[in-house]
């Protein structure tokens, strides 16, 4: 590795897959043994923005994740999409962590890794879904940032130009080193092929723990104990109650709208 | 503290709605209620946010701030911050607020909630931030423990309150920080055709039921007769049959019409997301097991292109008569 390459960081959450994962209405809680943990749609698109300049520009991706040790597979599944390298901060330190504390962690890893020139985040999760990681790690580093972008029109080892979303489309230019958030416009994910899976298989995974930061970071700063926010209370709400008239056979249409006929709802 | 967004001089609804809310926090908590906006000649829509509920406003007006910069902004908002020792922080949670005000929390190094959906005091006079995870499908109860406690929140959640133009505040012009270069710029706008689903009365949504392109024009014809717009699910914006700006769901556009229909439709987790608030949801879909009609008040199990004409001649036919 050279110092004039290229080194792009994507940041990888592992989260539960939501078309299986169990919502406990009584409880209210979350069970997350109900679901194999996956990358985060939206990094999918991060990961497959960073090969793709990676492919242009030379250099090298590393994915990093903070996540319980089960994560391991799904920095394996970054490697066989295309990570060169790929760091687990797993830690109990770093458990209970909020967005301030996510990112303070995150940051203080990609200091560790040295040199950087992009990092790349996915616009948001599909489980915290705060979409706060990416600017707060931007702002720990003292880089800047643009988020929401839906396409990225051209990249120097120098600058980005992309459009993000803003309310509107605009077109921006970013300075490197910077971050960016990708909404999943900006690319298709490619599948990883069985080679790759079987390269991947065997890859490693490097696992950093809280102390193995400390150089770089206040540990006190990381997990429950840096977190300023705390979840008092989940509940799962109960559907909007709706009159469920489903109409089904020949005269099912004109059921339908004589019924949004009733609702004033046809005028 | 409201932060006021606003494009070209024209402020962002949600930043009443925020007024309001804040309004009512701040009369309980009997404190004041400021606000804070940034741009290039905006002193007159400055006493809008007096208006609408705000005691004091703050000014940073400069040509540098004419259009959003995330780190121009969260240094001047962070240097205010910091002289007022506000409370609660509240921003609009639009894609420009969600930019903003991660980098204006880390510098400040305090807690911030996303999205909310409700505001609440408990016993003690904390604010409880409630807001939707995982998808949508639960809600959580956030509290902070530091102070700004910062918090986004949803448009169109909270009703802005009347305008009043004989209500008296204070408006307060702060000295604007400049920095040469941030490292981002914006080069231009890019044109899109604009249609805004989110406001619409009425939204006919279109899926992966619908097999061309053009068959979308009946659901438009449909949709003009009802007074509404057309809204599409993921996979017709990744096809490219339609533009993003109507994509309803997780990744698109978040909508609560009095009528929303949903035609060809299965109702995955991700597009209720979208759409589960509508007041009334109409289902037409072939698969009688098709999720979305566990969320329907009205649904018809049946073949679309069989479906659709009929409302379509029934009210053409009621406006010719009329
Ligand atoms: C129900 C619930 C509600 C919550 N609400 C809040 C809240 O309002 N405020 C708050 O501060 N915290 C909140 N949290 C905590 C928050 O979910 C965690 O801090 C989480 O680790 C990161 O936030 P996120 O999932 O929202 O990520 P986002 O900010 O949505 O993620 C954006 C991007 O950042 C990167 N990223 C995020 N997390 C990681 C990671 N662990 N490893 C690698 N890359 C990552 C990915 O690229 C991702 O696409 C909540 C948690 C729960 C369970
Ligand atoms: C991270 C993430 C974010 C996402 N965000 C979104 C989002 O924002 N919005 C969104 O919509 N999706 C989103 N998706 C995709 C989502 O998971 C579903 O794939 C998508 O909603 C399915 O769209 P559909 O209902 O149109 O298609 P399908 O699920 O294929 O459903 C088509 C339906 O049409 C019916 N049908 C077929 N022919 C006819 C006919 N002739 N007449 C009547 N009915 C017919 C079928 O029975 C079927 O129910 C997201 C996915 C992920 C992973």
């Amino acid at each position: 590795m050279t110092d004039n390459e290229f080194h792009i960081v994507v940041l990888i959450k592992p989260v539960p897959d939501m078309e299986k994962v169990r919502f406990d209405v009584e409880k209210g809680v979350v069970d997350r043994s109900s679901a194999p943990l996956e990358i985060n749609p939206f990094d999918l698109n991060a990961l497959e923005a960073a090969v793709q300049i990676k492919e242009k520009l030379g250099g090298e991706v590393t994915a990093v994740s903070m996540a319980p040790p089960a994560a391991e597979s799904v920095l394996r599944d970054a490697i066989a999409r295309g990570a060169d390298r790929a760091v687990l901060l797993t830690d109990r330190r770093f458990a209970g962590a909020d967005t301030l504390a996510t990112s303070y962690a995150l940051a203080s890893a990609i200091r560790k890794l040295g040199r950087f020139n992009l990092i790349i985040c996915g616009e948001k999760t599909v489980d915290g879904d705060t979409g706060q990681v990416g600017p707060e790690v931007a702002e720990m580093l003292g880089i800047p940032h643009i988020a929401y972008v839906t396409e990225i029109r051209e990249v120097t080892k120098e600058k980005l130009l992309v459009v993000s979303e803003l309310g509107a489309p605009y077109l921006m230019e970013l300075k490197l080193p910077g971050l960016i958030t990708v909404t999943k416009d900006v690319n298709k994910p490619r599948l990883p092929t069985l080679k790759d899976k079987l390269k991947a298989r065997k890859a490693k995974v490097e696992v950093w723990s809280a102390d193995d930061l400390a150089d770089v970071a206040d540990v006190s700063r990381f997990g429950f104990s840096g977190s300023p926010t705390q979840v008092v209370k989940v509940l799962v709400p109960p559907m909007k109650k709706r009159r469920s008239q489903i109409f089904k056979g020949e005269d099912a249409v004109d059921k339908l709208i004589e019924a949004l006929e009733m609702e004033g709802l046809l005028r | 503290m409201v932060f006021a967004e606003q494009h070209n001089g024209k402020i962002h609804p949600v930043t009443f709605e925020l007024l309001s809310k804040g309004r009512e926090l701040a009369d309980r908590k009997e404190v004041e209620l400021s606000s804070v906006i940034l741009g290039h000649q905006i002193r007159e829509e400055a006493k809008e946010l007096i208006y609408y509920g705000a005691d004091k406003v703050f000014i940073f007006d400069h040509p540098t701030l004419k259009e959003f910069d995330s780190i121009l902004y969260k240094q001047n908002i962070v240097s205010l911050i910091r002289e007022e020792k506000p409370e609660i922080v509240l921003i609009g949670a639009t894609h420009l607020g969600r930019s903003l005000a991660p980098r204006i929390a880390a510098a400040l190094n305090t807690g911030l909630t996303a999205d909310c959906i409700d505001l609440q005091l408990d016993e003690d006079g904390e604010l409880i931030q409630v807001r939707p995870a995982f998808t949508g499908n639960i809600l959580a109860y956030i509290k902070t423990k530091t102070k700004p406690v910062m918090t986004t929140v949803r448009y169109k959640v909270f009703k802005a309150r009347e305008r009043d133009p004989m209500r008296k505040g204070e408006i307060i012009e702060k000295e604007v920080k400049v920095v040469e270069d941030t490292g981002t710029k914006i080069l231009g706008k890019i044109p899109r055709e604009a249609v805004n689903i989110s406001d619409a009365g009425v939204v006919v949504a279109g899926g992966r039921g619908l097999r061309r392109p053009d068959d979308l024009k009946m659901l438009e014809e449909l949709a003009s007769l009802l007074g509404g717009v057309v809204g599409v699910s993921r996979p017709l914006v990744d096809e490219g049959w339609a533009s993003k700006d109507r994509q309803v769901g997780f990744s698109g556009n978040i909508v609560k019409p009095k009528l929303y229909v949903a035609v060809g439709i299965s109702g995955s987790p991700q597009h209720l997301a979208g759409m589960k608030d509508s007041e009334i949801v109409v289902a037409i879909n072939v698969d009688p097991s098709a999720p979305i009609f566990n969320v329907a008040d009205y649904g018809v199990v049946g073949d679309l292109y069989e479906v659709i004409p009929k409302p379509i001649e029934k009210i053409k036919l009621r406006k010719m008569k009329l």
